[in-house]
């Protein structure tokens, strides 16, 4: 429980000696002010019960106006009978268990390492650490062979010493690309977890001369194991739906996952009712492993935090300092040679011609305008859920309702919107849309929406540990001072929001950033991202202007990443 | 708000098309288009609210761009490829415009597949007038929809290489599949497709699926074309130097052209473009001595078209040499009549003397059978 959750407290105590000062008689009313407090929570179940069911009726309308629109209807029994696509949903399987597996377990060394370590750009690394969820994947993936391939780098070292090439395409590469893509983001959120250890931990272990091995196993790992389901779950989602990845890395027709199945089934045969019925599968399937996943684990949201200022005091080691340096140069190695491809390749580009291009330029407003629409959207529909989840969890504490699982509910609808195929969903939107409306006038409506939904299930994770420390704090003395409406929000809810805000603003517009699902149906010749429009350089030979284009959109991720990030910290700060 | 991303520019840059008065960034003010309204002034470079507030005032559009008032609009669908300035559409528009008093608006989609499933989407009321940048293997499924009408553009004037006869499409332009050679990375490439199949294995080829992609269903097809029954067999003996199959034409490419594989799935007016774009020869097409794959692309006009007439004209267009002298150049494939003048770099292409080709009723017919035997050759 770190800075934040203390802001909340020290936000309600001021009131609260305010109330006191001010009019103390009222504090008396004990009956009256508790019903404020319950009437409170009731508008905020409503309000996050709308909220979810408003993410879950964008997507399940997706859906009903595809297969009304189309007439079609729902082949369950002959998906289930299907040979082939047991193989695919065996593979599908088998690979996101893997990655998530590979992806977790290289992400625990790392972060406790990065979070041991004090050292010069760490905090760069950190934000460097979000941006492949800003790439469009094919960037990363070509990236990943730059240096993995059979002519990249490492290849090209080993062929040197005398070793024979080796080739990356299969389930190898699938995993390695997976690896590339999850373990920052896994690290990070355990970075937040440890973060989120009490500085009373980190100062007794050094007063008790703990060595590195307990450390970690008494304060590291009980705090990292605490990310873990969210960090699994969230990774598990990731490479489930991979589709591009799968198909460039994969080597052939035998790496194909359900996702590539309802792409090929909606464009190539056209039979909306079997991509409904394969997505229906998908969330199904995925909505089983993380039921699984929340039962193994102890808390159902991680937390990514600010990678902050915990303040350790271990006992020098020689051993552990070795080891960390160890881990630090293969980790960072690892993510970041990537990067250093893609910068190479992009300062090759005319980017003095690709800036002042009209073009580019237009992308470029479209591209900041859509992603900082839809994670404004995504952080307001993210806090509306969150509170509903903590009135829930307020009425389970105080044994108002007994089950779990209404809250379970909230909390997986709006973790389940990343694995709907943002192709089924357009096509439904579209079909839907065109009735009523000019599609084209409404497209960057739908991308928007699309979008915000997509990064729902990342700010809920960011926001949520935070928020729900302050309620466990905080609450009583919430209800006792008989706060509600907006000053309730304003000193309990809101003091602990602002901190993680800023991350959670600053995902979510990177993902807003890198899409592409949605805006390739969507997507005009007057709606252009720059994704879209580094997709048509490369369909048009300007591999070039794509590598530059790829430059560009990670600069100015890093730059709203970083903008975010500093004023949400300035704004706690105040 | 038909022209979002236009209405909002910030910084007008030298040869931008348009700062209109209209243009001007606008403070957020309760329009008609939209509700979404911030009362908020400017706020600080450095707050989590001036960030939330920017992005209002970003969001928020102005009104639709004044079109060019009273001249009927000609909508055509076509690939992402042919509508960017180095395209082809720019040219064709402005060429178009000057002889039909009309606005021609080309809306580009993700490739031919992608246009063929928004007009199964959209069905008879599609605005769509035209379409443009199908190849003619998706003819019989086009037909089927039952949009189209018959042209009644007069096909005297083409020189395809083949016979063609078809009351609705009508050819545009049309390219050989070939695999294109990184010269510096292969001495020795394929001469045939013989020798692709059985030849030196650490010389890998990046291939397209046909599952999702147009070159992809067309190397099935030459494989096919040239087997016949032994296709599978062959591709069971190809599949060990295929270093990947990608979902699209891009990703190959991108892979080949990044030095990653030495041959690739592609066309042979591949090289022209590298030949005067770049300059350079170093990518070159493998002439295969049974003869290069062809492709044919098509255009036709929809049956719910409001402007008939308009369209049937644009169509009589496509085989004029005003039009077809932009094909080479501008989207990188052979015109489909006589007298175009070709760049000299298109000299030095493969000649290709047999071409191959299957009716595409019969790939209709067979393409589920087909692609399933792929998929097992080169499944696990």
């Amino acid at each position: 429980m770190g800075m934040r959750s203390r802001k909340g407290g020290d936000g309600i105590r001021a009131a609260a000696s305010a109330t006191s000062v001010g009019d103390g008689a009222k504090t008396h009313a004990g009956g009256g002010l508790r019903l404020g407090a319950d009437t409170d929570r009731l508008w905020r179940l409503s309000l996050g019960l709308l909220a979810a069911l408003a993410l879950a009726g964008f997507v399940a309308g997706g859906f009903v106006l595809l297969l009304a629109g189309t007439g079609a209807e729902l082949p369950v029994a002959s998906i289930l009978g299907d040979g082939y696509l047991r193989g695919v949903v065996f593979f599908t399987l088998e690979q996101a268990a893997l990655s998530t597996l590979i992806s977790v377990l290289a992400a625990i060394p790392l972060a406790a390492a990065l979070h041991r370590a004090r050292f010069r750009g760490r905090t760069s690394v950190l934000r460097i650490f979000l941006l492949p969820q800003a790439l469009p994947v094919l960037v990363g993936a070509l990236a990943i062979i730059t240096v993995w391939g059979r002519n990249g780098v490492v290849s090209d070292l080993g062929a040197a010493l005398g070793l024979p090439r080796f080739s990356i395409y299969g389930l190898e590469g699938i995993l390695l690309a997976h690896a590339f893509f999850n373990i920052p983001l896994a690290a990070r959120l355990m970075i937040a977890a440890l973060d989120a250890v009490p500085r009373e931990s980190w100062r007794l272990a050094g007063q008790l001369s703990f060595s590195p091995l307990t450390t970690f196993r008494l304060v590291e790992w009980p705090a990292i194991r605490r990310a873990l389901p969210a960090a699994a779950s969230l990774v598990f989602m990731l490479c489930a739906t991979s589709f591009t990845i799968v198909l460039v890395l994969g080597g052939g027709p035998g790496a194909t996952t359900l996702e590539v199945a309802i792409y090929q089934t909606l464009r190539y045969e056209f039979d909306p009712g079997r991509a409904v019925a394969l997505s229906l599968l998908q969330i199904a399937l995925t909505a089983l492993v993380l039921t699984l996943a929340t039962r193994l684990g102890s808390a159902e949201a991680g937390d990514f935090g600010l990678g902050g200022t915990a303040r350790r005091h271990d006992t020098p080691s020689r051993w552990r300092s070795l080891f960390d340096l160890a881990v630090l140069f293969a980790g960072l190695l690892f993510i970041l040679s990537p990067f250093v491809a893609i910068l190479v390749a992009g300062l090759k580009a005319d980017l003095v011609r690709l800036l002042t291009e009209p073009a580019v330029l237009d992308a470029l407003v479209t591209s900041l305008w859509v992603s900082l629409s839809s994670g404004t959207l995504a952080i307001f529909l993210s806090v509306a859920i969150l509170l509903g989840v903590e009135a829930l969890a307020s009425a389970e504490r105080r044994a108002v309702i007994a089950s779990a699982i209404p809250r379970r509910g909230l909390e997986i609808t709006a973790s389940l919107v990343l694995v709907v195929p943002p192709v089924v969903l357009g096509a439904g939107w579209f079909l839907g849309l065109r009735q009523v409306t000019n599609v084209f006038a409404a497209a960057p409506y739908v991308v928007v929406l699309t979008n915000m939904a997509m990064a729902v299930p990342f700010a809920v994770r960011i926001l949520g540990p935070a928020l729900q420390d302050a309620h466990l704090r905080s609450e009583k003395l919430a209800d006792s001072l008989g706060m509600s409406g907006l000053s309730r929000f304003r000193l309990l809810d809101w003091p602990a929001l602002r901190r993680p805000m800023g991350l959670a603003f600053a995902l979510s517009v990177a993902i807003s950033l890198g899409d592409l699902g949605a805006i390739a149906l969507f997507g005009n010749r007057e709606f252009t991202t720059l994704p879209y429009l580094l997709y048509q350089r490369m369909g048009s030979y300007r591999t070039e202007d794509a590598a530059g284009l790829a430059l560009i959109l990670g600069v100015v991720c890093l730059a709203l990443i970083w903008f975010a990030e500093r004023s949400s910290s300035l704004g706690a700060r105040s | 708000m038909a022209d979002p991303s236009n209405l909002i520019r910030i910084m007008p840059a030298e040869g931008m098309r348009a700062w209109r008065s209209h243009h001007v960034l606008r403070f957020p003010t309760r329009t008609k288009d939209n509700d979404l309204t911030l009362a908020s002034p400017l706020p600080g470079p450095l707050s989590l609210t001036g960030l939330f507030t920017l992005t209002g005032i970003l969001a928020i559009s102005g009104e639709a761009l004044a079109q060019d008032a009273g001249k009927p609009v000609l909508t055509v669908y076509t690939y992402e490829s042919f509508v960017p300035e180095w395209g082809p559409g720019p040219k064709i528009e402005e060429a178009f415009e000057a002889r039909c008093e009309c606005d021609l608006r080309f809306e580009g989609l993700a490739d031919g597949v992608a246009i063929l499933n928004r007009l199964k989407l959209e069905g008879a009321s599609s605005p769509a007038d035209i379409v443009i940048g199908l190849t003619t293997d998706l003819v019989p499924e086009a037909k089927a929809t039952g949009l189209f009408a018959e042209s009644g553009t007069d096909l005297s004037p083409l020189a395809l290489p083949i016979d063609y006869s078809d009351p609705v499409f009508v050819p545009f332009d049309y390219s050989y599949l070939a695999v294109m050679v990184d010269t510096e990375a292969a001495e020795n490439w394929p001469k045939s497709l013989a020798e692709l199949v059985s030849g030196d294995r650490e010389q890998t080829i990046a291939i397209e699926d046909p599952r999702t992609s147009t070159p992809g269903l067309g190397f099935l097809l030459w494989m096919k074309a040239v087997y016949g029954e032994d296709a599978k067999a062959k591709w069971e003996e190809l599949a060990e130097r295929i270093l990947t199959v990608t979902p699209g034409w891009s990703e190959a490419y991108g892979l080949f052209t990044s030095g990653e594989v030495p041959l690739v799935m592609s066309y042979s007016t591949s090289e022209a473009y590298h030949r005067i774009e770049e300059e350079s020869e170093r990518y070159r097409a493998a002439d295969f001595s049974e003869g290069l794959y062809l492709q044919i692309e098509v255009a036709g006009m929809l049956a719910g078209s409001d402007n008939p007439d308009l369209a049937r004209q644009f169509l009589a267009f496509i085989l004029t040499p005003e039009f077809q002298s932009i094909i080479p150049t501008g989207n990188w494939a052979y015109p489909v009549i006589e007298g175009i003048d070709l760049p000299p770099a298109f000299d030095d292409l493969i000649e290709v003397k047999n071409p191959i080709y299957i009716d595409p009723e019969i790939v209709a017919k067979n393409r589920q059978a087909w692609t399933q035997e792929w998929l097992e050759a080169l499944g696990r």
